[in-house]
């Protein structure tokens, strides 16, 4: 007979935490910048398919980083959330507020609880209003802490050093096309050097007020990319390894620690 | 207070129809679920009346009239049956009209949904047999007097051009060509369009034909309205290309009608066609020389 070991809770949850961070910062950064218009959302994504930032509904995005099948199945369930809401009550009854609110419960709930993985995402809850002071970013954690962020924000990969390069140079109230080249440059700066991240290797889109069209999110293309951009100057090669979508499977499937 | 929690099914993966998650998950919000007492309840609520579509080079043209009718009673002078779909169509209902914007709605969050699931647009064909689902769903209610007959339009990127589809109340679609009607108006409708309908029709060109087509058909059906010139109330009209549907502008289409109303001054019955047509040339529409 096996005796089972006591886990501190707070053990308990600095394990679960540290999973879960160590699985997020294995991908590539995502950048939310507000801009003069709304919301710009850049990655460096080589995937045409397989999308980090999506459309939830007319004023909402939403941009994630970790595991693809995680946080697929919380955007899908997001689009659901919202499609039900506005088809129930109407179009603007739709809020990010709401939205944000139910994956920061559900996000919790799944950590918190002993039998589930904790999931390996952060998300970016985007959502623009009629003038940029009434755009909001929300930043949804594994554990279910939401965070209101302001101007810019940043999630996954070596996040840290794209925040240092964004402080430096964010300006708020920019044009699409002064934002684009900060987040871009901000995406290829690492502590030692640098890159020039080729455009067809960018996935971009933004939340445009000034679309004529409820729906305001679009992609922009990389034609629409290389004319923003202008030259840049040679582009090198990521130094990350492969893109990690989907993350190569550990050897041993992830564990809970044992509960006594 | 409810959960505030993502729901189990939400996280499923799998469907991406709207209207069949709903049915999963709230069936009493879909149009075509609900109880009616035996009987005939056709008479309770506004009927729709006369839609128009017809394509041009380039696009398609779908125009409605603004009259909403109870039996002998105007229920409504400017309602509007004529909806974009999604950027690249629009559905217009004849028929019980409660029923028919409710079901323009589930149509709208249908092909929205999809996108958003699947990152990419459904198919032409794709959306009409999507409408087809939504139509024989409310089947039942049609045999109760609460029928809705929908006409689609669209332009077709695959195809480079715009096509049309008609339904019957069991949910069979019927791909048209070139010009089209529903609705109580719609036989007189459809004799003008056969009448004025080329196949090198302008834009503008191809909604002036439809607003004459509705024209004949409010002189000859009381269900359907004709231009409202004192209240200036005309038929909306969406007009789409491959740069996507818009709905022509209130003057635009006032503009239009208000040159149709001065022709019937002089002649009532709207422009002449040639006793005889060309004996060569194409089998659909007239020839414009």
């Amino acid at each position: 007979m096996s005796t089972p070991f006591y886990v501190s809770p707070e053990q308990l949850m600095k394990d679960r935490a540290d999973f879960a961070r160590k699985g997020i910062a294995r991908g590539r950064s995502v950048v939310a910048v507000q801009y003069a218009d709304g919301v710009l959302f850049v990655s460096e994504n080589p995937s045409q398919a397989l999308h980090k930032v999506s459309e939830i509904y007319d004023r909402i995005a939403f941009a994630a980083v970790g595991r693809y099948n995680e946080f697929e199945n919380l955007r899908i369930a997001g689009v659901r959330l919202a499609d039900m809401r506005g088809y129930a009550y109407d179009r603007r009854d739709v809020t990010g507020r709401g939205l944000a609110n139910a994956y920061a419960q559900t996000l919790g709930t799944i950590f918190s609880s002993g039998g589930e993985k904790p999931y390996e995402v952060e998300i970016f809850v985007a959502e623009i209003g009629d003038e940029a002071a009434a755009d909001q970013v929300y930043r949804l954690t594994y554990d279910g802490q939401v965070a209101d962020e302001h101007g810019y924000a940043v999630m996954g990969g070596a996040a840290d050093a794209v925040t240092a390069h964004l402080k430096e140079h964010y300006r708020s109230g920019a044009a699409l096309e002064e934002a684009l080249k900060t987040a871009v440059a901000a995406l290829g700066h690492t502590e030692t050097e640098d890159r020039v991240i080729a455009v067809d290797d960018l996935e971009v889109a933004v939340l445009d007020r000034t679309r004529s069209q409820p729906r305001k999110f679009s992609r922009l293309a990389p034609a629409r990319l290389e004319t923003l951009l202008g030259g840049r100057g040679e582009t090198s090669p990521s130094q990350v390894h492969p893109d990690p979508e989907p993350p190569a499977a550990d050897p041993e499937p992830p564990v809970a620690p044992p509960i006594s | 207070m409810s959960d505030p929690r993502l729901p189990a099914a939400y996280l499923q993966p799998g469907v991406s129809s709207f209207a069949d998650f709903l049915a999963a998950q709230a069936p009493d919000l879909l149009p075509a679920r609900r109880a009616v007492p035996p009987g005939n309840a056709g008479d309770l609520a506004p009927h729709g009346t006369t839609i128009v579509a017809a394509t041009f080079p380039g696009g398609v043209v779908m125009a409605g009239d603004r009259r909403a009718t109870m039996g002998n009673i105007i229920a409504q002078r400017d309602i509007e049956k004529v909806f974009p779909a999604d950027e690249f169509s629009a559905v217009g209902i004849a028929g019980t009209a409660g029923l028919a914007v409710e079901m323009v709605r589930l149509f709208q969050t249908e092909l929205e949904h999809y996108e958003k699931i699947e990152g990419t647009t459904l198919s032409m064909d794709g959306k009409a047999n999507r409408l087809a689902a939504l139509i024989r769903g409310n089947l039942g209610m049609a045999m109760q007097g609460l029928a809705v007959v929908p006409l689609f339009a669209g332009y077709d990127l695959a195809a480079d051009q715009g096509r049309i589809f008609s339904y019957d109340v069991t949910g069979g679609r019927y791909e048209e060509t070139a010009f089209h009607s529903v609705g109580s108006g719609s036989l007189f409708a459809r004799g003008a369009l056969k009448k004025l309908y080329r196949d090198d029709l302008s834009a503008e060109d191809c909604v002036t034909v439809v607003v004459q087509a509705l024209y004949d058909a409010a002189d000859d059906d009381s269900a359907t309205g004709g231009p409202d010139l004192a209240r200036r109330i005309f038929p909306v009209v969406q007009v789409i290309t491959a740069d996507g549907g818009r709905r022509m502008a209130d003057d635009d289409v006032a503009a239009i009608a208000d040159r149709v109303v001065a022709g019937r001054m002089v002649r009532p019955d709207g422009p002449a066609a040639p006793l005889t047509g060309p004996t060569t040339g194409s089998t659909t529409g007239g020839d414009a020389r």
